[in-house]
């Protein structure tokens, strides 16, 4: 579904990402695993149309390279950030009716429920009374709401405490269920086990990629053994 | 009611319904209201606790509000201030007298639907009695060709421990020549807010002068104004508070986005004569917030649809 073919990309001079392929199919988890800096957020934001790139970007079998981010997301890509915008002035029910296929406001509750939220949060502004951590699950709410084929979630585990990780992990697999397909983003490897395949990013390189568990043994041995 | 009245009423009330108005309070006996077009007065209702009284001006209407001593009521005074026609000149002048202890709302909406040329004249005097409360709150409808004037000035005097709240808001269509003259003179303990929300398009200037003076003992006020301006738009905003009164606080908050080749002045002024008062400022004017907007397009909203999303939220 979706192929990713000797990307770069230059930022201020640096190379962020060096060469990077990645291939995921259809309705699979894939873990995008790195240490902070290693360049998740980068290639998250490249896929998703945000940052200009050398290499090339296929969607089911379709070059995206030249479609702006919206485009990109009208094809059924969207794209969760690590730390979420907040919107003075707009409720969580409006946000949430932006990205909604089925824009029922019971299919907002149930959602909101899944990912543990009370429903009295829908009527609440997405501004600073919201905690980061509520922040979160509304994006993660808006992504399951969109129904999309491909969700990039940026590090949806960090800065969340045990219980809500589980719950996470929980949601996350549903989306599979649904038929979307997940680009997991993390720093650990608590949330290896939910996924299909993996790829570990070191210093801008693509240094294992394959099945979870192969990966996941090389990432505990050395998560990155190249200098930046 | 004659004929011709009934018409201009109806036709008033149907864009009074779409720019938001609550029609039935219109019709209601108990909701005080008054609905002019032009220089005539269509409707007008007075309550036990609120009585209405008007008189005919050069291209206009002087009307007199006076609020009961005591009286509190949850019917806010729907007004609506109209002109149909493409061009003319309507002045209106109103005297608001909230008597003590008195808490009432207001819901005013000005209309110029057809506008290609009109120039709409507001003079206002508040008088908020001794721990009175009056929230005023007016939205404006201007048409989409920008042919409108409008100069709203109000001066309001809130007497000990009362509270003046008042917000103006042109958030749909074009603005036009927009000039604002609002002065607020607060006693002790007396509160007021001033807020506005305005949208300016195309070659739409706005201009805004807000004062309010601190001069009772613990008086407290706030200026908010949120703005947003696409394509030429042109803004100037002078929020100013003036600390007299022992622990008086006073504070200017001004947030603009501006896009194309708008341009937007702001200057929060503030000034204390007292050692004892403090006023703050706060000001902000930048392009669309990034992150919001890839956040929004990402969903699948094109930028167009992601700026006016942003831009509504901004002005709520
Ligand atoms: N705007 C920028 N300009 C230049 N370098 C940047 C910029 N933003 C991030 N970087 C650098 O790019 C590298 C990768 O960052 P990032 O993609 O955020 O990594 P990760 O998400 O894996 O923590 C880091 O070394 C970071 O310092
Ligand atoms: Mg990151």
């Amino acid at each position: 579904m979706l192929k990713v073919v000797n990307l770069t990309v230059i930022r201020d001079g640096r190379e962020i990402l060096k060469n990077v392929n990645l291939e995921m199919h259809a309705a699979e988890i894939h873990l995008l695993l790195g240490v902070n800096g290693s360049g998740k957020t980068t290639l998250a934001q490249a896929i998703m149309g945000i940052y200009s790139y050398e290499g090339n970007i296929f969607f089911e079998g379709k070059n995206i390279d030249s479609l702006s981010v919206w485009e990109r997301a009208r094809l059924g890509i969207t794209l969760a950030f690590q730390e979420p915008a907040r919107f003075e002035g707009l409720l969580v029910k409006d946000y949430l009716m932006i990205s909604a296929r089925n824009k029922s406001m019971g299919n907002l509750e149930n959602v909101i429920k899944m990912v543990g939220l009370p429903r009295s949060i829908l009527f609440h502004e997405i501004g600073e009374n919201l905690s980061g951590g509520e922040r979160k699950r509304i994006e993660l709410a808006a992504v399951i709401l969109m129904q999309p084929k491909l969700a990039i979630l940026d590090e949806p585990d960090s800065g969340i405490d045990m219980l809500s990780f589980k719950l996470i992990s929980e949601v996350i697999k549903k989306m599979k269920e649904l038929g979307t397909g997940v680009l997991l983003i993390t720093h650990s490897e608590d949330m290896i086990d939910i996924a299909d395949t993996a790829t570990i990013l070191c210093s801008g390189k693509v240094i294992a990629s394959g099945p979870r568990d192969e990966v996941k043994k090389l990432f505990k041995y050395s998560p990155c053994p190249l200098k930046r | 009611m004659d004929e011709i009245i009934k018409k201009e009423f109806e036709s008033l009330v149907k864009y009074y319904e779409s720019s938001g108005g609550n029609s039935r309070a219109l019709f209601s006996k108990d909701y005080a209201s008054m609905v002019i077009n032009g220089n005539r007065v269509l409707a007008k209702n007075s309550t036990r606790g609120i009585l209405i009284s008007t008189r005919r001006i050069k291209d206009g209407v002087s009307a007199k509000i006076v609020i009961k001593e005591g009286f509190r009521t949850k019917y806010p005074v729907h007004l609506c201030f109209g002109m149909l026609p493409r061009e003319g000149k309507q002045r209106i002048k109103t005297k608001i007298i909230a008597g003590a202890g008195s808490d009432v709302k207001f819901v005013a909406h000005c209309i110029f639907p057809n506008a290609q040329k009109i120039e709409h004249v507001m003079d206002a005097e508040v008088f908020v009695g001794k721990d009175a409360k009056i929230e005023y709150e007016e939205t404006h409808y201007h048409g989409k060709s920008g042919g409108v004037i409008v100069i709203p000035k109000t001066r309001a005097y809130v007497e000990e421990g009362g509270e003046y709240t008042s917000s103006f808001v042109v958030k749909s269509g074009r603005a036009g020549l927009i000039n604002i003259d609002f002065e607020v003179h607060l006693s002790n303990r007396a509160k007021s807010t001033l807020i506005s929300k305005i949208y300016g398009k195309e070659d739409d200037e706005i201009r805004a002068r807000e004062s309010i003076i601190l001069e009772g003992d613990y008086s407290v006020g706030l200026i908010k104004t949120r703005m947003a301006l696409k394509d030429r738009a042109r803004s100037r905003v002078i929020g100013k508070t003036i600390g007299l009164g022992n622990y008086s606080r006073g504070h200017v908050d001004c947030t603009e986005i501006i896009m194309d080749d708008a341009y937007a002045e702001a200057s929060p002024v503030v000034i204390a004569k007292n050692p004892r008062a403090k006023v703050t400022h706060e000001a902000a004017i930048g392009s669309v917030d990034k992150k919001q907007l890839i956040t929004l397009m990402a969903r699948g909203l094109s930028e167009e649809q992601a700026i006016e999303i942003i831009v509504q939220g901004l002005l709520k």
